[in-house]
């Protein structure tokens, strides 16, 4: 009996308490900035696409639901020639994004990504590539990298020296 | 045997043997860069310290490097010791200070030495701050990427380059810090072994540009064991797909084959499975042009005429399967099936076959080539015909050697003493071939002349050896003493080995080279070999099955017969006449031809059928020695491609005739029953049905990645696997990665070691043949007894003629094989059609280098440009073998030069 009565003291309390749901999709759910949603490429501060095609995120996926291929651009630049996501795969787990060396691959705050066809949740680079550097805004992997790209050449990377030439003894 | 003591443990080893050698061996994992099995020590990289104790009371010890120190008696080491662990990490700092930040874009990226033995440490983060150094890169030519920011300064490039294969072209520049490894100036790698660069470099400087061109991490592969189908030395290959396309060929160790190293050809001639020229479906001749069919419709059109009343002939091919030349005779039946070669070639390979098989003679491995001490090579330019022998007679030449350093006190591990205690030395090579050799570098003697007189030095050298043995009259001048220096110089050898073939196109250089070897088996020598190189992949295979003789079917066409035919995986103008095989296929019912690849004989085929390439089949192929080596498919090919003898099988179900098979086992049990010769072809490789741990051996890595998204945008639904009823391996990541059976093992991987390197863990001993044994089955072993049956039809000196010049195949590495030229980067080396002159010749003739030319061979003009050949004799003229735009032309033949006179 007693507890009977605590129990709809409690109810009765709840009713004037400040409402935890969230009226969704009326209202917006707030989702703190590193929650792992749905996943993009990013770009470079230059403009360019971060993604150089190393595989990495696709081996550290444990579903196995990233595929890509390299190829490169007539100056040597990487990138991927199609990078693919099956998001009726994914877990977010947030691996890629670890495992990615350049920052290209981030998940974001967004999980509205519903459908009814099964196939729609297969997004390719087009999906997901977006026009800025997302959470890491200075980050730029070729000036860093030793490779050369069209308009960075050798010893043009941060912290390097200009290139060795064997032939300076010569005369 | 010797005891060594590491971290206080006792252990037996082998004597002899380097430290780290043995310590790699007992499974310690002790980092190194410089050192590899193949090329020894050299001590450069200072990377595999460990500590040496005087004895058991010293607590101190020294530092030393493994690889430089003897295994010798109570040696007392340690592995794990607080210093030696500490100097070895700093020394990888060191080495990594100015490596470029670039492993993602870096193709060695996950199957690099240096990443693992940076792992191996324990350096993780950078401490230097200092601008890095850079340089700039070369341009090598289309084989290799050269990135030389990745390089650490082990030598192992120039070391392999220069002392192991013979190159010229790759040498080190400049000094201390600013060291730099690449050519003089940018330009083509020249060397045929620059390939192996890319798996010999323990970081990314050299990588592999064909892969570049559709990259794919090497754990992504889809990999399975193969062999190497671009000449008849039968190399292990590692064929990697992804997205059903050939990413790359990678060497596949095999101590009796091919050790560690491919040559070029083998490595980057795969290109032609994802060619253009593919074909894909079956296609069938409606008004006179071939369009894509069912392969029901193609398989109904061509059992019309199979149950009609046309003979069936057979034509096989040294370039399919045995399986595929079996499957065919028997739909065609033993009394018409024909091996496919011409004539010519056809007499050279029985003529080998039956001295190889005779008793007394040994048909060497590739690694017993390379043993020898004492090496006679008879007509073949063996580094563009068979360019692994060649370079194992390189080390046959150099190991001879080795005893003179033993002699000093240099163990034979120390590569770099050695070298330097040699002093350029090397052990007796004799080259008697056509033109100049790429061995001529080391050889003791070489010499040029036509494909008679080599032929009469080797009848003399066996009568040197043997007075029984027939004796050549008139030798000229030169000859009696360099005959009598090469006899003396293989009996002297404990392990002489004659090296011939049928590449000049004379049976008598490859009877005498038969005599030398039969001569020096009557001498009493116990380990005399006789190695012939074979001119494909499956050489010896058809004719195993003692098929007939291609010319006897193309008579067909003139006997008034019908008669419908089917071409097995050959193209038949390259191995007759134009107009014979036009006439033959002009009078045939029906041509059936069953190829991968499209080519002129498909061109006038009534039905072609979709053949399975190397890497989308399986299969078993007998190589120069005799091994039979099986191939197992690497990948499921896209539309209706299938092997040679699944669609043979089929074939025979639709027509009333036996054999009827479902997979590659049952084929095999029926050779073993059929053909005694190849009573051995089911042992080459486990049977489909054999499981490890229940499982079968996955193709694919563990780490394999974008199973469920590779296929996704087509269908997000994942398809089934293909099965695999052929062998023993799953076209799948899951399963036991079992490594029991090499001949079932693509990939060698241990944990902590991602590169090739990690093969080490999979010997018996490092350098040594694999714990499983190695892949393959020899067909025949040396039968006792000595056969004294000598060859006794002696050719008559070669006789230059007036007019007329004695026309003889030159073979090029690139672009006499007709399928390796198909790939871009090979073509790209390949030369343009010529005609080779010697000097005085062109002197006579007033021709000079380059200019256009007519050559008139059985009455045929063919119009080239000439290169002036030095080294050729006079009276002969070179023409190269087996280029595209070259139409067959019967070699050795008299031809006649006719200078164009300027319009």
């Amino acid at each position: 009996m007693l507890s009977m009565l605590r129990t709809l003291w409690i109810v009765f309390r709840h009713a004037f308490r400040r409402r935890v749901t969230y009226q969704y999709p009326e209202q917006p759910v707030p989702l703190p900035p590193r929650w792992r949603g749905r996943i993009i490429l990013t770009r470079d501060p230059d403009g360019g696409e971060r993604c150089v095609a190393c595989h990495l995120c696709a081996v550290a996926c444990p579903v196995d639901c990233i595929a890509l291929q390299a190829t490169e651009d007539e100056h040597g630049r990487r990138y991927p020639e199609f990078f693919r996501i099956n998001f009726s795969r994914c877990i977010f787990c947030g691996y890629c994004e670890e495992a990615c060396p350049t920052y290209a691959i981030q998940l974001i705050p967004d999980f509205e990504m519903g459908e009814y066809n099964r196939q729609n949740l297969v997004y390719e680079k087009e999906h997901l590539l977006i026009d800025g550097p997302g959470k890491y805004a200075g980050y730029n992997y070729y000036r860093v990298a030793g490779v050369s790209i069209g308009g960075k050449g050798k010893g043009e990377a941060e912290n390097e020296a200009p290139p060795v030439d064997v032939r300076s003894l010569q005369l | 045997m010797a005891t060594i003591y590491v971290d206080n443990k006792p252990y037996v080893v082998n004597e002899g043997r380097n430290l780290l050698q043995v310590c790699l061996s007992l499974g310690f994992n002790l980092p190194y860069f410089c050192w590899h099995p193949a090329l020894g020590s050299v001590g450069a990289c200072r990377q595999c310290a460990v500590k040496q104790f005087k004895d058991e009371k010293d607590k101190r010890g020294k530092i030393v490097m493994a690889c430089m120190t003897p295994a010798a008696e109570g040696v007392r080491i340690a592995v794990d010791d607080e210093e030696a662990r500490q100097f070895r990490e700093t020394v990888i700092e060191w080495l990594m200070a100015n490596h470029p930040h670039d492993c993602p874009v870096c193709d060695e990226g996950g199957e690099c030495h240096l990443q693992d033995m940076t792992v191996m440490t324990g350096h993780n983060y950078r401490k230097y701050r200092f601008p890095k150094r850079t340089y700039q890169n070369q341009y090598l030519g289309p084989f290799i990427n050269h990135e030389m920011n990745r390089c650490i300064q082990c030598y192992r490039c120039v070391r392999f380059y220069q002392d192991y294969a013979g190159g010229q072209d790759l040498g080190v520049f400049a000094a201390h810090d600013r060291v730099y490894f690449g050519r003089h100036k940018d330009g083509v790698l020249e060397n045929e072994f620059s390939g192996n660069l890319v798996e010999l470099c323990p970081t990314g400087v050299f990588t592999d540009k064909t892969l570049k061109g559709h990259y794919t991490r090497a754990w992504d592969l889809q990999t399975a064991p193969s062999v190497c189908v671009h000449c008849g030395v039968g190399c292990n290959t590692t064929p990697g797909e992804r997205y059903g396309l050939l990413r790359r060929i990678h060497n596949r160790f095999n101590h009796d084959v091919n050790g560690y190293f491919l040559c070029d050809r083998g490595r980057y001639g795969y290109e032609f499975v994802n060619g253009e020229r593919r074909v894909r479906t079956p296609l069938l001749k409606r008004d006179g042009a071939l369009g894509p069919v069912t392969r029901a419709e193609a398989l109904t059109e061509i059992g019309k005429v199979l149950s009609g009343p046309a003979v069936l002939l057979g034509i096989g091919s040294p370039r399919a399967s045995i399986e595929s030349n079996f499957a065919l005779r028997e739909l065609v039946g033993p009394d018409r099936f024909y091996d496919g070669v011409s004539a010519r070639e056809r007499q050279l390979l029985s003529a080998m076959l039956s001295t190889l098989r005779a008793p007394g003679v040994h048909s060497p491995s590739l690694r017993e080539v390379g043993e020898a001490d004492a090496v006679f090579v008879l007509g073949e330019n063996l580094a563009e015909v068979a360019p692994m022998i060649a370079l194992q007679v390189r080390q046959a030449v150099y190991r001879s050697t080795v005893p003179m350093g033993e002699r000093l006190g240099i163990p034979a591990w120390h590569d770099s003493a050695i070298r330097e205690a040699i002093q350029g030395r090397h052990g007796p090579l004799y080259l008697a071939t056509v033109t100049g050799d790429k061995l001529a570098d080391v050889a003791t003697r070489s010499w040029c002349a036509a494909p008679d007189d080599l032929a009469r030095l080797g009848f003399a050298v066996a009568h040197c050896i043997d007075p029984t043995a027939p004796s050549v009259s008139d030798l000229s001048e030169e000859l009696p003493g360099l005959a009598k220096e090469i006899a003396g110089a293989l009996r002297s050898a404990q392990r002489p080995l004659i090296v011939s073939g049928p590449s000049c196109g004379s049976l008598a250089v490859v009877q005498a080279a038969a005599n030398v070897a039969i001569s020096l088996s009557a001498a009493g020598a116990q380990h005399a070999a006789l190695c012939y190189d074979a001119p494909e992949c499956n050489s010896f295979g058809p004719a195993l099955l003692d098929g007939h003789g291609l010319d006897e079917a193309l008579q067909a066409a003139k006997s008034g017969s019908v008669y419908a035919a089917i071409v097995l995986e050959n193209d038949l103008y390259r191995r007759a006449d134009r107009a014979a095989v036009d006439a033959f296929l002009e009078g045939a019912e029906q041509v059936v031809v069953i190829d991968h690849t499209v080519h002129d004989t498909t061109k006038r085929a009534d039905v072609v059928l979709p053949a399975a390439t190397f890497a989308e089949g399986d299969g078993t192929l007998v190589n120069n020695e005799g091994r039979a080596q099986r191939f197992v498919q690497v990948f499921k090919a896209q539309g209706d491609v299938q092997e040679s003898w699944r669609w043979l099988g089929e074939l025979s179900r639709t027509a009333p005739s036996n054999g009827a098979w479902q997979n590659l086992d049952h084929i095999c049990t029926r050779i073993a029953e059929t053909a005694p010769a190849l009573g051995e072809i089911a042992r080459v490789a486990p049977a489909a049905t054999a499981r490890f741990l229940a499982q079968r051996i996955p193709r694919q890595a563990h780490r394999y990645s974008g199973r469920t998204a590779i296929g996704a945008h087509v269908n997000v639904h994942e398809p089934a696997l293909p099965e695999d009823p052929d062998s023993p391996m799953a076209f799948s990541m899951e399963g036991f990665p079992s490594t029991c059976s090499s001949a079932l093992t693509s990939a060698y991987w241990a944990p902590g070691w991602n590169s090739v390197q990690a093969l080490n863990k999979f010997q018996a001993e490092v350098g040594g043949p694999l714990r499983v044994g190695n892949a393959g089955v020899r067909l025949w072993e040396v039968a006792e007894g000595h056969d004294h049956k000598y060859f006794e039809v002696i050719p008559p000196a070669f006789q230059s003629r007036e007019k007329e010049h004695l026309a003889v195949p030159l073979h090029h590495i690139f672009g006499s094989e007709e399928l390796s030229v198909l790939s871009p980067s090979v073509a790209e080396r390949a030369p343009a059609s010529y005609v080779a002159v010697n000097f005085r010749d062109a002197e006579a003739l007033q021709i000079t280098d380059g200019e256009n030319v007519q050559l008139v061979l059985d009455g045929i003009p063919y119009r080239l440009p000439v290169r002036i050949l030095p080294d050729l004799p006079s009276g002969v003229v070179g023409l190269p073998s087996g280029l595209p735009e070259m139409s067959w032309v019967k070699l050795p033949g008299w031809g006649k030069i006719v200078k164009e006179v300027p319009a």
